[in-house]
C-alpha cells in the first residue's frame, strides 16, 4: 500500500514536473528569447499609421545631394527614368492632392503608371528606402538620408515644399496630401481570410454549359507575323521528343508546317559544349554588381557585355583599365564609377570581353 | 571490378570474365527478349502499311526492309556503358536540353528584378521538377549558409523568439502539395495577345512538394495574440526584405507552413533556401523567401508590393489592394503555343488546373472555340491548392481547332472567360487573369495563342 502511495506520489510530481516544462512551451529546447538589441536590428518595417516609424528628420536639400549620388544613375535626376525601373515621379496634380485621387489613372490613354500616382501611404516609401535602397548596397542609407530621400521626392511630386524638412513629426501632414490616399479599396473578394470584412461574392459567374454554348467563334486577337521570332527559335524551347515539335520561327512559317527543321534546330543545341571559363566570369559579373549596370547582349545603363567585346576585341590592358578606373563619354551620359575589385579579377573580366564575351 | 581496373592499361579480359554467372545469365535473357520485340516491332511497321500515307509520316516504313535504327544496333546495345555515381547529382538527357527556365524578352531591364518562366508546354504530371521551378527576384538571389540564418518572431507575442534552422528542422513537421502562382501570371495578355507559348502566358506557375513546420506552431510558442493579432507581417533576409501581410485566419488554419523541404529535398536557392513560408492558394509574392522574420500586428502593413505593385487596377481608376487569392484557372499545356502537330490523328489533350479555394471539381476541354464541351479525365491525386492534371483524349482531323479548357473549384467557381473577366475587371489591372485561353491549330499543325471574339 505505501509502495503504491510512493508511487502515486511519483506520478504526481512528474505531472508537476511536466506542467514546469508545458509553461515552457509545448517543444523544450527549441528557440530562445530574442534580444532588444536582436529585435532593434531587424524589426525595422514601418507601418501605414507609423508605428515602427524611428525618430528623425531630413530636408529636401540633404535629400537632393543623396539622390544624385546614389539614386539618379537608375532613377534619373527627376526621378523620371525609365531605362532600369519604372518611373516614380509624374502623372500626379494639384488637384490630385486635393482630392486623394490621382485622375490620371482612370484615364485608359494616359502612358504608364509612376510610383507616386498609385501609393497611397507615405510610410510605405520610407519603408522601403530604408529597407532596400539603394539597388546594390540595401539598408546602408541613415536614418536622416531616409527621412531626406523621402523629402526629395516629395518634393519633386509638389507634394512638399523645396524648403521642406521632413521628421517623424510631420509625417501625418504629408499623409493627408498624398495624391492616392483615397485610391484603394479592400472591398472585394481577393483576400482569403476575413480580416477585412464582407465581400466574399467572386468577380464573376461563369456557367458549366456542354452542347452549343455559344456562336462561332472569330479569332479576334493573335501575333502578328514580324513577331514570330521574338521570344527566340521556339523549336529550342520545346521536347525534341513527343507529339509535337517547337516551330521553327527562325524562318517564316510554310504551309506544310515546320516540324523537320525543328527537329534539326533542336538536335543542334544539345551539342553546345559547356564553357567552364566564362561561367567563372559571368558568376563573378553578379558578385561585384557589374550586372546591375551591364546586361549580356543589351544596354541597361552601361553597354551590354557583347555590344563592348564588338567595340574593343583584344584590347585587355584598356578594358581592365576601364573596370578599375571608370569612365564616361564612351557609351553616353552616364558615367561608370571607378569599381573596387581585385586586379586578377579585372583582367579576367577584360579577358573575356576582349574574346567576345561568350556565355 | 573497380575503376582501376579498367584504368590499369593491360589488356582487356573479354567482357564476360568481368561478370557474374548471375550477370551473364541476365544478359541472355535480355538479348532474348530483345529479340522477341524486334520482331513485334517489325510487325508493328508491317502494319502501319495499311494506314493513310498521312498517318505514317512521323513512323515511315523504309524501303530497306526495315528501321535503320532497329536495323543496324546502336552503340548502346553493343558496347559498355557507363558506371554508378558517374554523376553524384544526376542531370537530366543532355536530349532534354531544351526544357529552359527562360525570360520573356523585353519585360525587365535588369536579372536581379525579374522573373523566368517554367516551360510548362513540356512538363508531365503536377510536381515542377525543382530545377525548372519558376523564378521571380526583387534583388536577385542568394546561396545562404544556413548555419547562419535565423528566424525571429516577435510583435504582438508574449515572448520575442529566435530559432536557428536546426531548431525549425527539429519541430513536428508536414509535408504537402501546394502550386504557386505570381499574381502577374498571364499579365501580359489582359488585352491582346503578346507572348506565343504557354511558357511565356502561364509559366509563373509551379508545383512542389513542401516540408516544415506548420507557422501556427511557431506563433503558439512564442505566444502569440491570436485573437488581436490579426496580421502577420513576413519579412525576408535578402537585400530587398521583401515584406507581405498575411491574414491571421489562413495562419491557424494551420495551412501557412515555414518550409525548409521541396520534393524531397531542401529548397533551392533561387527558391528561397533555407526557409520560405508557403502561403496556399495565395499569390506568390506572399511566400517569403530567405524568411527570416515574422511580426504579429493588429493591422495591415501596407509595404512596398502591397501598395505600390500587387495592387489591381480597376476601369474606375480605383486599386483594388490586398488582393492575394489566385482564383480558378486552368490552361492546356499541349497541345499549345509554339507548337507543332507532326500529323492528324490521335492526340492527348493535356493540361493543367488549380484553385487557390481548394480542389478542382472538373475540367471541361472544347475543341472548337467555346461552342461545345467534353469533361476531361482528372489524374489522381487532386489536392487541395494544387496542380491538378487533366487529359481528354481527342482525333484531330487536320482542320483548324481551338482548344479551350475551363476548370471549376470545389467552391462551384467556374473559370471566366475574357469577356466576363474584362467586363468587371477592365483590362488594365495586370494581376489576377485566370481567363480561358485559347490556342488555335491551323492546319498545318503549328499552334498559335489567341483571343476568339
Amino acid at each position: 500500500m505505501s509502495r503504491f502511495r510512493n508511487a502515486m506520489m511519483g506520478l504526481a510530481l512528474l505531472t508537476l514536473a511536466s506542467l514546469g516544462a508545458a509553461q515552457d512551451g509545448k517543444y523544450p529546447g527549441v528557440g530562445r528569447a530574442a534580444t532588444p538589441k536582436e529585435v532593434a536590428k531587424w524589426d525595422i518595417d514601418v507601418r501605414p499609421d507609423f508605428k515602427g516609424l524611428p525618430a528623425g528628420l531630413g530636408s529636401v536639400a540633404k535629400g537632393q545631394e543623396v539622390w544624385e549620388s546614389k539614386c539618379a544613375q537608375c532613377h534619373g535626376v527627376f526621378g523620371e527614368s525609365n531605362e532600369v525601373f519604372s518611373p516614380l515621379i509624374g502623372g500626379t496634380t494639384a488637384k490630385d492632392i486635393q482630392t486623394g485621387r490621382v485622375a490620371n489613372l482612370s484615364r485608359s490613354d494616359y502612358p504608364g503608371r509612376t510610383t507616386l500616382m498609385k501609393v497611397p501611404t507615405v510610410s510605405t516609401l520610407w519603408d522601403y528606402i530604408n529597407r532596400a535602397m539603394p539597388w546594390t548596397n540595401p539598408k546602408t542609407l541613415s536614418t536622416e538620408e531616409v527621412y531626406a530621400v523621402t523629402a526629395f521626392m516629395l518634393n519633386l511630386a509638389d507634394i512638399v515644399p523645396e524648403n521642406y524638412v521632413l521628421s517623424d513629426k510631420n509625417m501625418a501632414e504629408v499623409q493627408a496630401r498624398m495624391p492616392n490616399r483615397n485610391g484603394m479599396s479592400t472591398q472585394h473578394a481577393m483576400w482569403p481570410g476575413k480580416e477585412f470584412g464582407v465581400v466574399s461574392k467572386p468577380d464573376t459567374a461563369n456557367k458549366i454549359c456542354m452542347q452549343d454554348c455559344r456562336p462561332e467563334p472569330k479569332v479576334a486577337s493573335l501575333l502578328p507575323d514580324f513577331a514570330r521570332n521574338a521570344h527566340g527559335n521556339l523549336a529550342e524551347q520545346t521536347r525534341i521528343v513527343g507529339p509535337q515539335r517547337g516551330a521553327d520561327t527562325s524562318r517564316p512559317e510554310t504551309k506544310a508546317g515546320t516540324a523537320p527543321s525543328a527537329v534539326t534546330a533542336a538536335a543542334a543545341t544539345v551539342s553546345k559544349p559547356e564553357n567552364n571559363e566564362a561561367k567563372a566570369v559571368v558568376a563573378s559579373l553578379g558578385k561585384y554588381n557589374c550586372t546591375a549596370c551591364h546586361g549580356m547582349d543589351k544596354k541597361i545603363v552601361g553597354p551590354g557585355f557583347t555590344e563592348i567585346a564588338k567595340k574593343h576585341a583584344g584590347k585587355v590592358d584598356y578594358l581592365a583599365g576601364k573596370i578599375k578606373a571608370g569612365g564616361g563619354g564612351v557609351w553616353g551620359q552616364i558615367p561608370m564609377p571607378a569599381q573596387v575589385l581585385p586586379e586578377a579579377d579585372a583582367r579576367k573580366i577584360a579577358e573575356w570581353i576582349s574574346k567576345g564575351a561568350s556565355k | 571490378m573497380s575503376d582501376e581496373s579498367i584504368r590499369s592499361g593491360r589488356v582487356q579480359k573479354a567482357p564476360e570474365n568481368f561478370l557474374s554467372r548471375t550477370c551473364i545469365k541476365e544478359v541472355f535473357a535480355e538479348s532474348k527478349k530483345g529479340r522477341r520485340d524486334f520482331i513485334r516491332n517489325a510487325f508493328a511497321a508491317a502494319a502501319g502499311v495499311a494506314a493513310p500515307v498521312a498517318m505514317a509520316q512521323s513512323n515511315p516504313v523504309p524501303s530497306e526492309g526495315g528501321d535503320s535504327n532497329i536495323l543496324n544496333l546502336p552503340e548502346h546495345a553493343t558496347g559498355l556503358g557507363q558506371g554508378v555515381a558517374t554523376e553524384g547529382y544526376g542531370k537530366p538527357s543532355k536530349f532534354e536540353a531544351n526544357l529552359q527556365r527562360r525570360q520573356s524578352p523585353g519585360l525587365t531591364q535588369t536579372t536581379q528584378s525579374s522573373v523566368s518562366f517554367a516551360p510548362l508546354q513540356s512538363l508531365f504530371g503536377i510536381v515542377t521538377p525543382s530545377g525548372l521551378h519558376f523564378e521571380r527576384h526583387h534583388q536577385g538571389w542568394w546561396d545562404i549558409d544556413p548555419s547562419k540564418h535565423r528566424f525571429m518572431v516577435n510583435g504582438m507575442v508574449k515572448k520575442n523568439m529566435v530559432f536557428t534552422v536546426d531548431e525549425i528542422m527539429r519541430l513536428p513537421s508536414v509535408s504537402r502539395f501546394h502550386f504557386i502562382e505570381c499574381g502577374a501570371n498571364t499579365a501580359v495578355e489582359w488585352g491582346n495577345v503578346a507572348v506565343p507559348t504557354v511558357q511565356y502566358t502561364h509559366g509563373m506557375l509551379s508545383c512542389s512538394e513542401f516540408t516544415g513546420v506548420p507557422l501556427i506552431t511557431l506563433l503558439e510558442l512564442a505566444g502569440a495574440d491570436l485573437k488581436n493579432g490579426k496580421f502577420v507581417l513576413a519579412e525576408g533576409g535578402e537585400g530587398s526584405s521583401m515584406t507581405r501581410t498575411i491574414p491571421m485566419s489562413l495562419i491557424t488554419s494551420g495551412e501557412v507552413i515555414v518550409a525548409y523541404g521541396q520534393n524531397g529535398e531542401m529548397l533551392r536557392p533561387e527558391n528561397g533556401y533555407p526557409l520560405r513560408l508557403v502561403v496556399p492558394g495565395v499569390q506568390g509574392v506572399s511566400w517569403i523567401k530567405y524568411l527570416r522574420r515574422v511580426e504579429v500586428g493588429d493591422k495591415p502593413y501596407g509595404s512596398k508590393d502591397e501598395a505600390i505593385h500587387y495592387m489591381d487596377l480597376q476601369p474606375g481608376g480605383q486599386h483594388r489592394q490586398y488582393s492575394n487569392l489566385q482564383e480558378v484557372k486552368s490552361v492546356v499545356t499541349t497541345p499549345s503555343g509554339g507548337q507543332v502537330l507532326l500529323d492528324k490523328g490521335f492526340y492527348n489533350i493535356t493540361g493543367l488546373a488549380w484553385s487557390g479555394k481548394g480542389k478542382i471539381k472538373r475540367v471541361d476541354v472544347s475543341a472548337d472555340g467555346g461552342r461545345n464541351w467534353r469533361q476531361a479525365r482528372l489524374e489522381t491525386p487532386v489536392m487541395s491548392k494544387a496542380l491538378s492534371r487533366f487529359n481528354l483524349d481527342w482525333v484531330w482531323d487536320g482542320k483548324p481547332a481551338i482548344l479551350q479548357s475551363r476548370a471549376q473549384d470545389e467552391a462551384g467557381h467556374v473559370q471566366p472567360t475574357y469577356q466576363q473577366l474584362r467586363a468587371v475587371r477592365g483590362t488594365r489591372s495586370i494581376y489576377h487573369n485566370n481567363a480561358i485561353q485559347s490556342w488555335l491549330v491551323q492546319e498545318n499543325g503549328e499552334v498559335k495563342n489567341v483571343q476568339v471574339s
